[in-house]
């Protein structure tokens, strides 16, 4: 007897709208008996980890912090993976954006004017898309596997900014840490709330979110998107060009990958240190298919994800759990996730073992 | 009905508030896993003797793998909005985090290990582990037959090339042909990478593996592969049984101790503290796997450098571009210390620039 899944001829579009739901309360419910195993209270571990970080506004306020480069990089890469174009390496356009954004910071560092900022915002844009037009241009040029081309680029990218901070960056007054200057307060983020680390990247990040469900949902672009994603040939009678939205997709992923990177690093980090990212190009894969590559979808996984995050610190500190657990509610979500879809697209199946097939098989 | 609640609440203020009133919270935050058996193990160790101390007066918490880019400030804030008066923060890329959120919370008192810039309410800490590194530098130069010795480096910081440089000139002072190989591997805690490391330094003719990256990795391929080795910040003897021939071992519970208890009496001040052996915040673990006269030796010099006699950076010292680093009869200062950016002779390797 064995398992199959058989594709189901008509898909519930009520399921697929819950499927996410679902996901997180087999989460929450797993969650409660992994802490139970733990010997902790599951109720009180569960509001510790999901509802404490909602009550306190400095805790909203760090939550949103979290989620904004998420959420800038995941709308990006939705875009690209519904045109079919895998583009792994954001954690790399990140941190070249990044690079290239600081660079006018820190070239320009005691120019005090408000233009400043916008140059930066700019550079940091272009060199996200630099950094993204490499695996284009080789994918659409020599039909290279962009999967292999941008992820190999995110080590690239890492170590040229660990070369940069340790050597021509370096902070003068430093003792030769690696670490560039402190930005001046012109080359920094403006806050959205004094005293708190929210930056008017959280805005930007809204922004994207806006244009991008715009334009899927609403313009011509959106569609070509679509059909060249989903049907190639059928894009290509229309009249699409494949290598041009390839090289498109990998744009705006990689300028929006950028544009998180440079206000990461002005707006909460305020300097260029060899570690900017704690994997934030990465765990926008997650986000982006958590909200099913849709840009409102994505909007709320990415604040799912990063409650994930500051929920895992707050088990930490407050119930002396291991950081590990973080990780294994990110990995039971996703998992949940693609199952919960598995299930919308195709019915487990029971087959009986075909007595004659076997048979033949055993007997020979 | 109004007048229940009242009482309700009175009682439990008073049964619930001067009880907690008593405890210091404390908070620390480490770079790696606890479970790293090096650096963040032997921090967390210094944490447990804190409790253990103090007791009932204390209440610590920790936070561990905390990366050092955006998610450090936040979690050293979040210790701060938890109630944590003091809060150690462990590793040198928590430095200017730090110092953000202390400027948030005055009243709040942050310890910062490894940094160089302080506030009111902000001391720095470290411990200077180039003295063990001289005593182990000597060992490897008596043990090492090939006369190459493999060092695995983290990140090319002062603290990392003082250390590699204080282990080359013990080693010339025993074998002035000594020769040490060099592998960054850009990483505080990576096991894989740090073994790998290992092995392409055996492979490269090293017969000694030491190393300045915090886990057991390197040192447990040195037992695989016959040869010996020295453990990092806390004592490894139980991964390399019979590769270990000392350790490095960082003892943090002394100043964590003084400082909690500066704290509660009202004396703590921000200050600067870089001790070595003669602070104890620096010891060797025992020798192991050694010949009695190596082990008399190096007794004998950890000895001297405790006493102030021998200091590890006295000259005469040539930098390797063969100029004169400091003449015969002078020391190498603490601020060129702190901010070494150079090789001593003999080092075969190029600084990453």
């Amino acid at each position: 007897m064995r398992l199959e899944l058989v594709r189901r001829p008509e898909q519930s579009r009520r399921m697929a709208m819950l499927s996410p739901l679902l996901a997180i309360a087999l989460t929450l419910v797993s969650g409660a008996i992994l802490f139970a195993a733990l010997g902790h209270d599951p109720v009180r571990a569960l509001g510790v980890y999901f509802i404490e970080p909602l009550t306190t506004s400095w805790s909203v306020q760090e939550l949103l912090v979290k989620a904004t480069p998420l959420v800038m990089i995941a709308v990006g890469l939705a875009i690209c993976y519904l045109s079919n174009n895998w583009n792994i390496g954001a954690e790399g356009q990140f941190t070249f954006g990044a690079i290239a954004g600081s660079g006018v910071a820190l070239s320009l560092n005691s120019w005090d004017s408000g233009l400043l900022l916008p140059l930066m915002l700019v550079a940091g844009i272009l060199g996200g898309m630099a950094w993204a037009a490499i695996p284009a241009f080789l994918k659409t040029r020599f039909n290279t596997n962009e999967i292999l081309t941008s992820l190999m680029l995110v080590y690239v990218a890492q170590l040229l900014l660990d070369w940069l901070v340790r050597g021509p960056w370096r902070d003068p007054g430093g003792y030769n840490f690696p670490e560039s200057e402190v930005f001046s307060d012109a080359a920094t983020m403006p806050l959205l709330i004094a005293g708190s680390r929210l930056h008017i990247g959280a805005v930007f990040a809204v922004l994207a979110v806006v244009v991008a469900a715009i334009m899927l949902g609403a313009t011509l672009k959106g569609f070509e998107i679509r059909v060249l994603g989903q049907a190639p040939k059928a894009g290509s009678f229309a009249g699409f060009s494949r290598t041009r939205l390839t090289v498109f997709a990998f744009l705006l992923s990689g300028g929006l990958a950028g544009l998180a990177g440079i206000s990461e690093v002005s707006g909460t980090i305020g300097q260029l240190r060899p570690t900017i990212s704690p994997g934030y190009g990465f765990a926008a894969i997650i986000v982006a298919f958590l909200g099913r590559l849709n840009p409102i979808g994505i909007l709320v996984a990415g604040l799912l994800l990063a409650l994930s995050y500051l929920g895992g610190e707050a088990a930490q500190v407050s119930l002396g759990i291991s950081d590990k657990i973080t990780k294994v509610f990110q990995g039971m979500l996703l998992i949940y996730v693609l199952a919960c879809d598995t299930f919308i697209l195709y019915r487990p199946r029971l087959v009986r073992a075909n007595p004659t097939g076997e048979a033949a098989h055993g007997r020979a | 009905m109004k007048k229940i609640i009242a009482a309700a609440a009175a009682a439990l203020a008073l049964a619930v508030v001067p009880a907690q009133a008593e405890k210091l919270k404390v908070g620390f935050v480490y770079v790696g896993p606890v479970g790293d058996h090096g650096w963040s193990y032997q921090h967390n160790q210094g944490r447990l003797a804190v409790e253990e101390a103090l007791g009932d007066q204390v209440e610590t918490t920790f936070v561990e793998n905390v990366s050092e880019g955006p998610d450090a400030e936040r979690t050293i804030e979040r210790l701060a909005h938890d109630g944590n008066k003091l809060i150690f923060t462990t590793s040198f890329g928590f430095m200017n985090p730090t110092l953000k959120v202390a400027k948030k919370f005055p009243d709040v008192k942050f310890e910062h290990a490894t940094g160089y810039k302080r506030a009111d309410n902000v001391a720095t800490y470290s411990a200077r582990f180039y003295e063990g590194r001289y005593v182990i530098g000597q060992i490897a130069a008596k043990m090492s037959k090939t006369g190459t010795v493999g060092y695995i480096g983290s990140f090319p910081i002062p603290e990392v090339v003082r250390g590699i440089n204080s282990f080359m000139l013990g080693a010339q002072s025993v074998n002035p042909d000594m020769k040490v190989k060099v592998v960054w591997v850009n990483s505080w805690y990576d096991p894989g990478k740090e073994a790998d490391a290992a092995k392409a330094l055996i492979d490269q003719g090293a017969d000694v593996i030491s190393q300045h990256t915090d886990s057991p990795a390197p040192l447990q391929v040195a037992e695989e592969r016959g040869i010996v080795g020295f453990g990092q910040a806390s004592d490894m003897i139980r991964f390399a049984p019979k590769a270990q021939l000392t350790a490095i071992v960082d003892n943090w519970s002394d100043y964590y101790i003084a400082r909690t208890k500066a704290v509660i009496d009202g004396s703590w001040k921000s200050e600067d503290a870089w001790g070595g052996f003669a602070a104890n915040m620096v010891n060797m673990a025992p020798y192991t796997n050694l010949p009695e006269d190596v082990v008399k030796m190096a007794e004998e010099t950890a000895a001297r450098i405790k006493s102030g006699e021998l200091h590890p950076f006295a000259g005469p010292i040539t930098k390797q571009d063969g100029s004169e680093a400091v003449k015969a009869g002078e020391t190498l200062g603490d601020d060129v210390l702190l901010g070494m950016n150079w090789y001593v002779k003999g080092v075969d390797d190029k600084l990453p620039e």
